[in-house]
């Protein structure tokens, strides 16, 4: 018997019962585009979160002063003002002191009022130093940004996120021209390139930056050096254990806080923060699809359980075949060809189904829309593996079939 | 008789055929031996239970003998594997059945082809194959009718027109108008006796009514498992009226 007339036998009974097929092959659509759909969302969130990451900046430590509750007798030192506790000095020593740290920076935060001309505009200015572009792994688009000499004589200038420069300059250039922000004039010097919105849909492009001095001298005029936060970056994704331990000891020495006694700063390793956070899409990602191919699963149960109906309905059929003589295995082909075409058919549109629907629900959610390839061929593979799975054991009943009880069957 | 063996399509000897169901067993056929020459057309009658279901079933390769021998066409199949009585079914028997048993919602041309799909022969030739078996019948222009769509004489016919498409040495017909009229068995026995007169076919054909058995040349017997008769039928006539007799 020749292998084509196999196959077209097979899909001439599966023609025969439309419905049915359809049916069938319905619980191989959905589980196949449940996998694809769920493994390509799981994907699609751990990239979100990988490409954050690379938005805070590479091997990046985070040093920020809090409350201290030390309890019991004497004064309660109690809620200390948390941009007291870290000074310019804590910054030298950690960089200087600490052979795990590349390049840190303090950070000062302020709030103001943007204005060019009749434009205007309210939003976040952050101070640091001149390492700070290189700590976090963000990019120039347009200008320079500002050197040392800048952070010690504290230049009235400042670099714009993309947001701001776009709504102050609308259609214009803005490096070189001046602004002036909480009344006072500043000079543009550059534009940070765009890095869009983070996952909680804040704007990244609406920040700008200016030397830390600047902050405090200029525009707070704070008599204090107050530091909101140290910004710190290790040699190595490696070095980031070793910098927080370090960091940690070196500033309990410096703030004298003696063994037993709570930190009055807290040191963030972002990279392990990061390693958590893929490592919960990732599980999520594994759970998801587990439980996409379980209805997988399910489908291919169902198939077994109508090929096993199939084959009880035939069982005359059986009988004439073997009759005019088909071998068993001649049978034994055809039905698992019917269950396996069944699973191939059903498998491709569910890889269609699972490519549009991902699709979707990343543009509904906001998310980078992304497709596994890998989820798309394993899906269809294993929908493929549960035709021959699942239609093995009906194909051999029906193989074995006695062709004289076969035939008196009514 | 050495001569007749050599010529014979269909040779049982000492055939015995014993079932076993559990505890119970049932000796069906008891010793059968039987020639059938070429162009023969044997009539085979006898009760139910008399065993000539079971040796129609040997016959047409379903079955294996528990004992004795049985060669069709100078082959012995009585050891052959299931496959090989498969291989064998589909080129040397051609079966007609009481119900028909063409497959459902399948044209009757490719209901005819289906042997021959097996046989593994090429669509262009068994479509031709097909289409003469079907012209011989007398159903060329229901080619493409389903079998729901014919009558029970018509889907007969297409059950005889697939039965000799692959040119078998013999027919087995299992009381083939069992479910027919008087008058449409009629016209499928003139269509065996045509066969028969005409294309020398060898037909074996299980019967229980006198009327169909007499349009065969010879009659055999059933009882018990054994061969109680085995005559030759002279004339259609004479046979009905000698049927008669036996009946008072």
């Amino acid at each position: 018997m020749r292998i084509i007339d196999i196959q077209k036998m097979a899909v001439h009974a599966l023609g025969k019962n439309k419905i049915q097929t359809a049916l069938t092959m319905l619980g191989i659509v959905i589980g196949v585009s449940a996998v694809i759909a769920m493994v390509s969302l799981g994907q699609g969130a751990q990239k979100l979160v990988q490409d954050q990451v690379a938005g805070m900046g590479t091997n990046v430590l985070q040093v920020q002063g809090q409350g201290q509750y030390s309890g019991g007798g004497g004064g309660a030192r109690g809620s200390t003002d948390q941009s007291q506790v870290l000074t310019e000095a804590d910054v030298d020593a950690i960089r200087k002191e600490i052979p795990a740290v590349a390049m840190a920076t303090p950070v000062v935060q302020a709030q103001g009022q943007f204005v060019n001309g009749n434009q205007n505009w309210s939003s976040r200015i952050e101070g640091s130093n001149e390492f700070y572009l290189d700590i976090r792994g963000w990019k120039i688009a347009q200008g320079e940004f500002f050197t040392e000499s800048d952070v010690r004589t504290a230049s009235k200038i400042v670099i714009l996120g993309k947001t701001i420069a776009d709504t102050l300059f609308p259609g214009g250039e803005a490096v070189g021209q001046s602004i002036r922000i909480r009344n006072l004039p500043y000079r543009v010097i550059g534009v940070l390139a765009a890095k869009g919105q983070n996952s909680n849909g804040q704007d990244q492009d609406d920040t700008a930056i200016m030397p830390y001095t600047t902050i405090q001298k200029k525009m707070l005029g704070a008599a204090l050096p107050r530091i909101q936060r140290i910004t710190v970056s290790a040699i190595s994704a490696a070095a980031t254990g070793p910098a927080k331990d370090q960091i940690t000891a070196l500033l309990r020495e410096r703030h004298q806080i003696r063994p037993g006694q709570q930190d009055d700063f807290r040191v963030n390793n972002i990279t392990e923060v990061a390693e958590a956070a893929e490592n919960t899409t990732r599980v999520m990602t594994l759970l998801l699809g587990s439980i996409a191919a379980v209805s997988l699963l399910v489908g291919g149960i169902g198939i077994m359980n109508i090929m096993l109906v199939s084959v009880t309905e035939r069982t005359r059929e059986i009988g004439i075949r073997m009759a005019i003589g088909s071998r068993g295995s001649y049978i034994r082909m055809q039905f698992l060809a019917e269950s396996v075409i069944l699973c191939m058919v059903g498998g491709f549109i569910g890889v269609l189904a699972g490519i549009g629907l991902s699709l979707t629900i990343a543009h509904v959610m906001g998310w980078p829309s992304f497709v596994s390839p890998q989820a798309a061929t394993v899906a269809f593979l294993f929908s493929a593996a549960t035709g021959i799975f699942f239609g093995y054991y009906p194909a051999h009943k029906a193989a074995s079939l006695d062709p004289i009880e076969a035939l008196r069957y009514e | 008789m050495p001569e007749s063996a050599a010529m014979s399509v269909i040779s049982l000897k000492d055939v015995h055929k014993i079932y076993r169901t559990g505890e119970i067993e049932v000796h069906a056929l008891r010793g059968v031996s039987l020639e059938v020459s070429r162009g023969e057309f044997v009539a085979v009658m006898g009760p139910s239970g008399s065993g000539k279901s079971t040796m129609m079933n040997l016959i047409g390769c379903l079955d294996r003998p528990t004992s004795g021998t049985y060669i069709l066409d100078g082959v012995d199949v009585s050891t052959m594997s299931k496959n090989q009585r498969a291989d064998t079914r589909n080129t040397k028997i051609g079966f007609v059945f009481q119900s028909f048993n063409l497959i459902p919602r399948t044209t009757a041309v490719v209901n005819v082809e289906l042997p021959m799909v097996y046989a593994g022969i090429s669509p262009r030739e068994r479509r031709e194959r097909a289409r003469t078996a079907l012209a011989n019948v007398g159903l060329a222009e229901k080619e493409n009718s389903l079998p729901n769509q014919l009558s029970g004489g018509q889907q007969q016919r297409v059950a005889l027109a697939r039965a000799l498409a692959s040119n078998p040495a013999i027919i087995l017909a299992d009381e083939p108008t069992g479910a027919l009229d008087s008058k449409t068995a009629d016209e499928i026995m003139k269509i065996f006796e045509q066969l028969n007169a005409e294309r020398h076919m060898t037909i074996v054909l299980v019967t229980h009514e006198p009327d169909i058995a007499a349009h065969a040349k010879r009659l055999v017997r059933f009882r018990d498992g054994e061969i109680q008769e085995d005559r030759p039928i002279r004339h259609r006539d004479e046979e009905l009226k000698l049927q008669a007799q036996l009946e008072i």
